[in-house]
């Protein structure tokens, strides 16, 4: 069983075959995806939302310091010593780091990658799939998808054409970042390239897990009633963009916009709406452009992270000169 | 969310840490639970005690520090509490708010024998 959150990860399936990685979010023995220069770092104080805490404890400390206890050093015989020893990690700093991970991977290659998040019938496929057509191959995309069983949104996104790995997690409710990691071994990642995971639909669990997306896109349909957002408000609370999905059928329900906005601003100040119909293709300029906005910021930040190796090695060639002279 | 496979995880960082210490029992857990977090810490309680059956952290005591919320509240200029994600800021009203704690779950440290 996953001792993340409980599924029976070795079930966990990618495009039909059982995944190889071990119970899908250990740590110990993360399979290393062929891409992948990095190894996990140390420990991480690092907060669902980005911010750090500044805990009771004062000053850092490397993991595991043994603090001598007052009983450490009395060996009475037969006495066992007592003492504590500090750790101070995050109970999902497996998760994280690996998300970190995955974070790099993408930024090397300027890839803007997106966590569809939802309750499930929200539209989040349906729309990928509108959103792929109207992208009309701006850049490459790349698609992974998750879910319990079956590969029919996998299909639906491969039958316009793009490429998509299917996540099937059996028992499991969200995916994490163990398991896309894994899935990103499954394709061919371009350069400047978008990648859209779409998660697991349900509006709990995905929230608590980064998967190195640059953005949770949490995806609330006109159908669902305009106070999920207080109801549910973590995924609000973690998303960077809500997309208000189904406006088409806006007239046949009780669904107020611009309060079912202002609730998800409550859990979440400043979140960005953009209003959708993914049958119709209404809001869908909006959500081109802002698309096109994260691609060029991805893009801008590969070509800045290049210019700055560059810099670099002129200056390391600089200083070889320098020395080669002296010697 | 998922307290019993949560429950795993920090025995599983216990065990690594006790290990490394090459300690044979761990006698208490002391974890970080912020009440913004994902999780109930009666029910991980409850977990706890299940999942540390036959471990080496088996009748260790579990000691949960409840870390209340907090918020930047943006009109008012400074810190105040947040008791849940969506309510206002208890002294203006306002929503315009950014949390700065209560979101932690951690594994603080352990004592062992």
């Amino acid at each position: 069983m996953c001792t993340t959150c409980g599924c029976g990860s070795s079930e966990v399936r990618i495009d039909a075959k059982t995944a190889e990685v071990p119970a899908a979010h250990e740590r110990a023995a993360v399979t290393q995806p062929k891409y992948h220069h990095y190894r996990p770092g140390g420990h991480w104080h690092r907060h669902a939302d980005g911010t750090w805490h500044s805990h009771v404890h004062g000053g850092a400390s490397p993991h595991g310091d043994a603090a001598p206890g007052p009983l450490d050093s009395a060996h009475a015989a037969g006495m066992a010593s007592a003492r504590t020893i500090r750790i101070e990690e995050d109970i999902l700093a497996k998760n994280d780091a690996i998300a970190v991970q995955n974070r790099r991977f993408f930024a090397d290659r300027g890839v803007f990658a997106l966590n569809l998040v939802s309750s499930p019938g929200s539209g989040k496929t349906t729309l990928l799939v509108r959103t792929i057509e109207a992208w009309s191959a701006r850049t490459p995309v790349a698609v992974i998808e998750g879910d319990q069983q079956t590969a029919r949104d996998a299909e639906r996104v491969r039958a316009v054409g793009v490429p998509a790995v299917q996540i099937n997690t059996a028992k499991g409710c969200h995916l994490d970042a163990q398991m896309v990691a894994h899935a990103l071994t499954h394709l061919e990642i371009a350069d400047d390239s978008v990648l859209f995971i779409e998660n697991v639909g349900n509006l709990v669990c995905p929230a608590a897990f980064d998967l190195g997306e640059a953005h949770k896109v949490v995806i609330l349909s006109v159908t669902e009633g305009e106070d999920k957002p207080l109801k549910y408000p973590d995924m609000f609370h973690a998303a960077d963009l809500l997309l208000v999905n189904k406006i088409d059928l806006a007239p046949h329900v009780d669904f107020d916009v611009a309060t079912a906005i202002a609730y998800a601003r409550r859990v979440r100040p400043g979140l960005e709406a953009i209003v959708v119909s993914a049958r119709t293709g209404a809001g869908f300029g909006e959500w081109l452009a802002w698309l096109e906005r994260g691609v060029a910021a991805a893009k801008e930040q590969r070509e800045g992270n290049i210019e700055a190796l560059r810099r670099r090695i002129v200056e390391l060639e600089g200083e070889l000169a320098r020395r080669s002279e002296r010697a | 969310m998922h307290e019993m496979a949560l429950a795993q995880s920090v025995l599983e960082i216990v065990e690594a840490t006790a290990r490394r210490h090459a300690a044979q029992r761990v006698t208490a857990v002391r974890l970080e639970i912020g009440v913004l977090s994902h999780v109930a810490p009666e029910a991980l309680e409850f977990c706890f005690g299940a999942v540390t059956r036959g471990s080496l952290a088996e009748r260790a005591r579990l000691e949960i520090e409840t870390t209340p919320g907090a918020a930047w509240c943006v009109p008012c200029g400074e810190t105040v509490a947040l008791s849940t994600l969506g309510a206002p800021c208890p002294q203006c009203g306002s929503y315009q708010l950014a949390v700065s704690q209560g979101e932690a779950m951690r594994v603080i440290d352990i004592e062992v024998a």
